[in-house]
């Protein structure tokens, strides 16, 4: 699966918000096919490298390069026309628009038919399909993220981006979730999750990075990751 | 009864035209949580460009083309001025304070509805001027509904703006923008991680709601005939209450709320008093607001624990 393609690359970015500087000199990769986690806590920086992506802010310096090309300087609409999706933290679901119509905002810049795309969803999650014209806001939890998870499916990404997937699920919830991600995962999409939970994120990826208060703190390949002390002592509990 | 039905076709009437205006509120309010008081100057200016084509065409008396035509280009060009004000308001006056604080926008909005007011003072003068309806459409014409008789241009009034209300439902529930602008309303943000330009998804709902006002300019022209540059003030107070009575932000509660006070004003004129017009309209308002606090259609505010 994994080969030597960079998907997503971030040089040396530096972003701010106003006088606060954010993020402090980031460099990442993500190699097409691989599933890589951004691991760090409550205000580490890890929204603002996902919206740094995404391109809802930008870098005062630095480069975001994506499939090639140089989108930096691009509108989130471009880069998700380019292959990125995004399930945004606490889903941010369209809670007044049906199931339906929430998948369909997932394929706003699609021209083409996605009829066979809403069909793998829904295969994939048989529950809306029969859920289809409920509101988004009355379904549970669970099903919101079945809903956020197809939303973000239904652009037919090469990059799906994840913002705390286990935020606010109950533990069963997330297992289940993230045996989605690894399906998704194993369907060709490379996919970046970001996480508190580094157990259970360490334990699907490939590799991972640790950000602390605007710095990559650590980068290597999951298994020696879940495996280093001071991780351990930060993160994982043990 | 033949009173009592009188009163009714005429709320119908005033009430089609303020919901026509509302929407335009609601709409805006809905995607920019902005209170656009320069809406009812948007109003106003549609309904001089109607007054001007009339005006180019030969007046009302002495039309040189088949009145359906002139009235077409009468709404056309009030859509087209409409929807360019209403553009040039959110690029210059909202855009470049999107960002900022929630008052500044407002404060904004209030500026831009006295400068729209003192440009109408400019260009048309203080002098009201008519639309002069009768000429155009005999006053005898018209559907019978009972004992009484409904004037044609009433009807076309009352029709046209239920056609245009079921096209824009249609729009917002069905077509692709629609659920966009519904989508941007609720969550810019998340729309915007969607891929939605959020920008044109916003001047779109500008470009809408303004081209609503400019045909409901036209149609007050055509139905009460005398128009001024102070026009909006009034207008766009009640289709705001309409707004707010209904439940801002809320498509059919704009329409709601506007065939409401419509219908509130024509039977406080009929079986009260015309003084105590607006007195009941806004009592309405009062009432609404203290038994449902979000309007009669509204989404209550979630709170977040």
């Amino acid at each position: 699966m994994s080969s030597d393609q960079s998907l997503l690359s971030l040089t040396d970015v530096n972003t701010y918000y106003g006088q606060i500087h954010i993020l402090q000199g980031i460099s990442m990769e993500i190699k097409a096919g691989e599933l890589v986690c951004l691991l760090g806590g409550n205000a580490s920086g890890k929204s603002t490298t996902l919206k740094t992506i995404l391109g809802i802010v930008q870098p005062r310096s630095g480069t975001v390069t994506f499939d090639g090309v140089d989108v930096t300087n691009k509108s989130t609409s471009f880069r998700i026309g380019n292959g990125m999706a995004i399930v945004p933290e606490n889903r941010r679901l369209f809670a007044p628009m049906t199931v339906l119509e929430n998948l369909e905002m997932g394929a706003y810049l699609r021209s083409d038919n996605f009829e066979e795309d809403l069909n793998d969803v829904y295969e994939l999650f048989p529950l809306l399909a029969e859920r289809r014209h409920q509101l988004a806001g009355t379904l549970s939890g669970g099903e919101q993220q079945m809903v956020a998870m197809g939303r973000a499916l239904m652009s037919k990404p090469k990059l799906l981006l994840m913002d705390e997937p286990s935020m606010g699920l109950a533990p069963i919830l997330v297992e289940q979730s993230f045996e989605i991600i690894q399906r998704v995962h194993r369907a060709g999409v490379s996919i970046l999750v970001v996480e508190q939970n580094a157990n259970m994120a360490l334990s699907i990826a490939d590799h991972g990075y640790v950000l602390a208060t605007g710095r990559i703190v650590l980068a290597d390949r999951a298994e020696a990751l879940s495996q280093h002390e001071d991780l351990k002592k930060a993160y994982l509990g043990r | 009864m033949e009173f009592f039905l009188q009163q009714t076709v005429n709320g119908l009437t005033l009430g089609s035209v303020y919901a026509l205006i509302a929407l335009g509120y609601s709409m805006v309010y809905g995607i920019l949580k902005l209170l656009n008081f320069a809406h009812g100057e948007v109003y106003m200016f549609g309904a001089f460009a109607g007054y001007g084509v009339l005006t180019i065409l030969g007046g009302s008396s002495a039309l040189v083309v088949p009145v359906w035509l002139a009235i077409m280009l009468m709404f056309g060009a009030a859509m087209i001025v409409s929807a360019a004000i209403g553009v040039a308001l959110e690029r210059f006056a909202y855009r470049p304070l999107r960002n900022s604080t929630r008052i500044a926008p407002l404060i904004s909005a209030i500026g831009a509805s006295f400068f729209l007011q003192a440009a109408a003072l400019l260009m048309f003068t203080a002098n009201s001027r008519s639309y002069n309806t009768p000429s155009l459409i005999a006053i005898e014409t018209g559907i019978p509904l009972g004992p009484i008789r409904v004037w044609m241009v009433r009807v076309l009034v009352i029709v046209t703006a239920f056609v245009l209300m079921i096209l824009l439902t249609l729009w917002v529930n069905r077509s692709r923008t629609g659920k966009a602008v519904r989508a941007v309303s609720f969550d810019r943000e998340a729309a915007a991680m969607m891929g939605i330009d959020v920008d044109k998804v916003i001047v779109v709902t500008f470009l809408i709601g303004s081209a609503l006002a400019g045909i409901g300019g036209v149609m007050v022209g055509l139905v009460f005939g005398r128009i001024f540059h102070l026009m909006g003030f009034v207008a766009g107070l009640k289709a705001f209450t309409a707004a707010v009575v209904g439940g801002i932000g809320s498509i059919p509660g704009a329409m709601l709320g506007g065939l409401l006070i419509g219908f509130a004003e024509a039977y406080t004129t009929g079986y009260i008093s015309s003084t105590f017009q607006n007195l009941i309209v806004f009592g309405l308002l009062i009432v609404v607001l203290l038994v449902r606090p979000s309007g009669l259609l509204g989404r209550p505010e979630l709170v977040k624990v």
